[in-house]
């Protein structure tokens, strides 16, 4: 797919979210999450491209939540709050990065679901701080000094949430195709060669880890501003998994993809808790299921495949 | 020493609840580890297997109890309910998912794990609903014993202090000389080793990795079944039990038997004296100590350093 | 002069095999030395030690008259020591072209995010390279779907890309068709003699030793047994018994 398309495609899609926000009111809370969680699919995506898996980036995701939500009490300016949630989890990102990026495969995954688990209990068991598995409600927040609330706020965080996406997706495509991007797939397929080439793929994958953090770092701060109240669930195995999940069901052969999937996702698990209350997660499962058995390039592959076709 | 005169039963408490509960999570954690040996996958449903284990042998107990079986009959009723689970779901899940995935990518293989943990949690949800289920006759009828403990005496049930640990030690004993001295055992560390040379050598390798996924998803659902007493079982018990045994394979070094049960007791302990010392940190505990190992045996505490091949 | 790689007393066992077993050897300059001798006799731990994969147990190496025994391979590398490899280390999902220019792109230095790899100034140097090797015909195919000679020679290209003052080889020639080899060889020296790179080659073939080497070292037993022009290597009786007698039949031959 040649670049012009790929933009085209994804302004194409920007305006039917918005088209669709305007449309139907209540899907504006859906799409804000889809593309919050697209963003950090798009983190998860940089790590798959050198064959590695975190099972553990909702770590970011809830640290920058409960950034916003405890610095919203100090700063309750959202624009001021989304960048520093980002910068610290990318911080954060750098800290735990420079540890794990040390490992590969199955202890790569473990160690990032270890730390998510640790940060989760934190979370959870200070109850004095954090109201453990209750969460925490957001104070009121503002935007450029006006209130961020009713629907003037949800379009706003709808708006940031789509400004972010285009950026970064932009930014990730423009860098896996860069010296970079091509040494981290590099690791994927022969990571002893790059060492020959004088490339250190440690810090390679450092690279690209402290940016999935902070790309998951903006989709935790669009997740505390659009839901308005984190909890530690946000930080736990299973939401990791989800990214991960999100990240197969959308394809990961382009940077649109996390954000089909993400989109996928929760409209499924919108209709899934609507029609089975019970078994939501059964659905969600069967379509990953399908997806992998029947489709492994995810739903931008299907797409992919179709235009080549045509 | 004045601090362990003042607290002996505590210190006491901790290490005959951290002996238990190691036992049970030994059980889950091993399989999982002989299951990875021979799949090359993490399987995330493990911890479900767990859950199902439980939630059957205390089905089958409840419903022999109010029948009026003999009390007795729960020790051997919660050995059945494990084989049923495993026999019946382990060689579905292996024949119909896993065998299939076998030559996709990892990271394929490992979502439809984690495709089938979710599927299974809903199964569990609609099967035994969402309130707490305890079936604690077997801990009751077996009644407690005084344990003798420097200048104390602590009560603890007969159990938690013989059969749990027994089991545990049984199953380590047995799987080590199986995999040691009988063909079938030989025919599965071939195959861990080495599945095409194994092949090669005329090993049915479809059938070795079906038995062992079987055997490995029974020792899970014994691992549930044992703790079922102790424990009363809610929804997500499967995905906690998950996380940990994971900490417990990766602190052990993949495929190693006798080294899981090492981790497991490290960890096991660890956690029971954070119990008793500083109760935040319970959930943290084995996580830190899985950071710990791995930081400076990143190969796990027996596992066998692979250098890559150029 | 001093000599460009300078080793002293080099030994290293793995269990009860010495891999090497005191080796002393200088490279000069501008020179092409090929290492031949019996599988198993060290040729590749050599190799492997000078690039900082293996550590020896004792002995020295200084390249350029600087130690660098106990860098890792990345630094060696960026002192000026590339090699290519017995079983070509390759991106296998990416094409030729790609490969030769994340080469390019290592020694220019790989941290440029926002460019891509195939900017114009790397596209054009790695599709030079290529060309000189002669496989502009494949830089657009998968490394994953060429022949074995053809990843031989990426590889080489590769190392190549890096312009490092030496360039040591493992067997740079197994795996190539006989038809094809020598001239893919003289391609090759004719690559590195324009480049001005000195080279130490692991080779089998004595017909392409005889023709390139302008020196030769036997290994034998992790010990250089033997070290001389090829025209007295080669008609050594001890050197044919012991190594040649094992090599590709007629190669001495064809060399004299």
């Amino acid at each position: 797919m040649t670049r012009r398309s790929e933009t085209l495609l994804a302004l194409a899609g920007a305006v039917l979210v918005l088209g669709l926000a305007y449309a139907v009111p209540w899907l504006r809370f859906v799409l804000t999450i889809a593309l919050a969680k697209g963003l950090a699919v798009l983190g998860i995506l940089l790590l798959l491209r050198a064959g590695q898996v975190s099972f553990g980036h909702a770590l970011y995701l809830a640290l920058a939540a409960y950034t916003v939500a405890f610095g919203a009490v100090v700063v309750p300016e959202a624009l001021l709050l989304l960048p520093a949630a980002a910068f610290l989890a990318g911080v954060v990102g750098l800290l735990i990065g420079l540890f794990v990026v040390r490992y590969r495969e199955i202890f790569f995954g473990m160690l990032n679901l270890a730390l998510s688990m640790v940060f989760y209990s934190v979370l959870e068991k200070f109850y004095s701080l954090t109201h453990g598995a209750d969460g925490i409600r957001l104070p009121p927040v503002t935007f450029l000094g006006r209130p961020l609330a009713g629907e003037a706020g949800e379009w706003t965080v709808l708006g940031m949430a789509l400004v972010l996406a285009l950026a970064c997706g932009a930014l990730v495509r423009v860098a896996l195709a860069s010296p970079l991007g091509e040494a981290l797939a590099g690791i994927k397929t022969r990571e002893t060669r790059l060492d020959f080439m004088g490339v250190s793929p440690k810090r390679v994958l450092l690279a690209a880890y402290v940016a999935s953090a902070v790309m998951a770092g903006f989709a935790g701060a669009i997740i505390a501003l659009t839901t308005r109240h984190v909890t530690p669930a946000l930080s736990y195995w299973t939401t990791s998994g989800e990214l991960v999940f999100i990240a197969i069901l959308g394809g990961a052969g382009s940077v649109i993809g996390p954000f089909l999937g993400a989109a996928a996702y929760e409209l499924t698990r919108v209709y899934a808790a609507a029609t089975f209350a019970n078994a939501w997660q059964m659905v969600l499962g069967l379509v990953l299921l399908g997806v992998i058995v029947f489709a492994p390039g995810g739903i931008w592959g299907m797409i992919a495949s179709r235009r080549r076709a045509a | 020493m004045a601090w362990l005169s003042e607290n002996g039963i505590l210190v006491g408490l901790a290490l005959l609840d951290g002996l238990s509960y190691a036992a049970a999570v030994f059980m889950v954690a091993v399989g999982l580890n002989l299951v990875f040996g021979v799949l090359r996958v993490l399987n995330v449903a493990h911890g479900s297997l767990y859950a199902i284990g439980g939630y059957a042998a205390a089905s089958i107990g409840l419903f022999a109890a109010s029948l009026g079986a003999p009390p007795w009959l729960g020790l051997p009723i919660l050995l059945a309910a494990a084989v049923l689970v495993g026999a019946l779901l382990g060689p579905v899940i292996e024949r119909l998912l896993l065998r299939r995935m076998q030559d996709r990518e990892p990271v394929l293989q490992l979502l439809v794990t984690f495709a089938l943990f979710m599927i299974l949690e809903d199964l569990q949800k609609l099967v035994w609903g969402v309130q707490p289920v305890v079936f604690d006759a077997p801990l009751k009828w077996l009644g407690t014993v005084d344990v003798p403990f420097g200048t104390d005496v602590i009560p603890f049930t007969a159990y938690q202090l013989y059969v749990l640990p027994g089991v545990a030690l049984a199953t380590l004993a047995i799987l080590a000389y199986v995999l040691r001295y009988t063909l079938t055992g030989r025919m599965v560390v071939a195959v861990t080793v080495d599945r095409e040379a194994a092949r090669a050598m005329g090993i049915d390798a479809a059938k070795v990795t079906m038995l062992t996924f079987t055997v490995g998803a029974a020792l899970a659902a014994l691992g549930g079944a044992l703790a079922a007493p102790t424990v009363s079982l809610v929804p997500g018990v499967g995905a906690s039990t998950i996380v940990l045994s994971f900490a417990v394979v990766a602190t052990a070094g993949l495929g190693q038997i006798e080294g899981a049960a090492v981790a497991a007791l490290l960890i096991g302990l660890g956690r029971s004296f954070a119990v008793y010392v500083a109760p935040e940190f319970e959930v943290v505990v084995p996580y830190a100590i899985m950071v710990a190992v791995l930081l400076f045996r990143p190969q796990g505490l027996f596992g066998v350093a692979e250098t890559r091949r150029i | 002069m001093t000599a460009l790689l300078s080793a002293r007393g080099l030994r290293l066992a793995f269990g009860g095999l010495k891999a090497a077993d005191g080796i002393d050897l200088d490279v000069e300059a501008g020179e092409f030395l090929a290492i031949i001798g019996p599988n198993g006799a060290g040729k590749t731990t050599f190799i492997n030690m000078t690039t900082g994969y293996l550590k020896p147990q004792g002995g020295s190496i200084a390249f350029e008259g600087r130690p660098i025994l106990g860098l890792s391979p990345r630094r060696i590398v960026g002192l000026g020591v590339a090699r290519s490899f017995q079983l070509p280390q390759l991106f296998t999902e990416h094409t030729v072209l790609q490969n030769v220019a994340l080469a390019v792109a290592a020694r220019e230095g790989v941290w440029s995010v926002l460019s891509p790899l195939l900017r114009p100034r790397f596209r054009d140097e790695a599709a030079e390279l290529i060309s000189r090797f002669g496989l502009s015909r494949i830089a657009e195919v998968r490394a994953d779907a060429l022949n074995e000679g053809a990843r031989k020679l990426v590889d080489i290209a590769m190392a190549v890309a890096l312009r490092p003052r030496l360039l040591l080889m493992d067997e740079p020639t197994s795996g190539v068709a006989a038809a094809e080899k020598m001239a893919i060889v003289e391609t090759l020296v004719r690559v590195l003699r324009e480049a001005r790179v000195t080279a130490v080659f692991v080779e089998h073939d004595m017909e392409v030793v005889g023709r390139f080497a302008d020196r030769v070292a036997v290994w034998g037993q992790g010990r250089i047994a033997a070290l001389g022009p090829p025209s007295q290597i080669l008609n050594d009786p001890e050197v044919q018994r012991t190594v040649i007698g094992i090599a590709p039949v007629g190669g001495a031959h064809a060399a004299a």
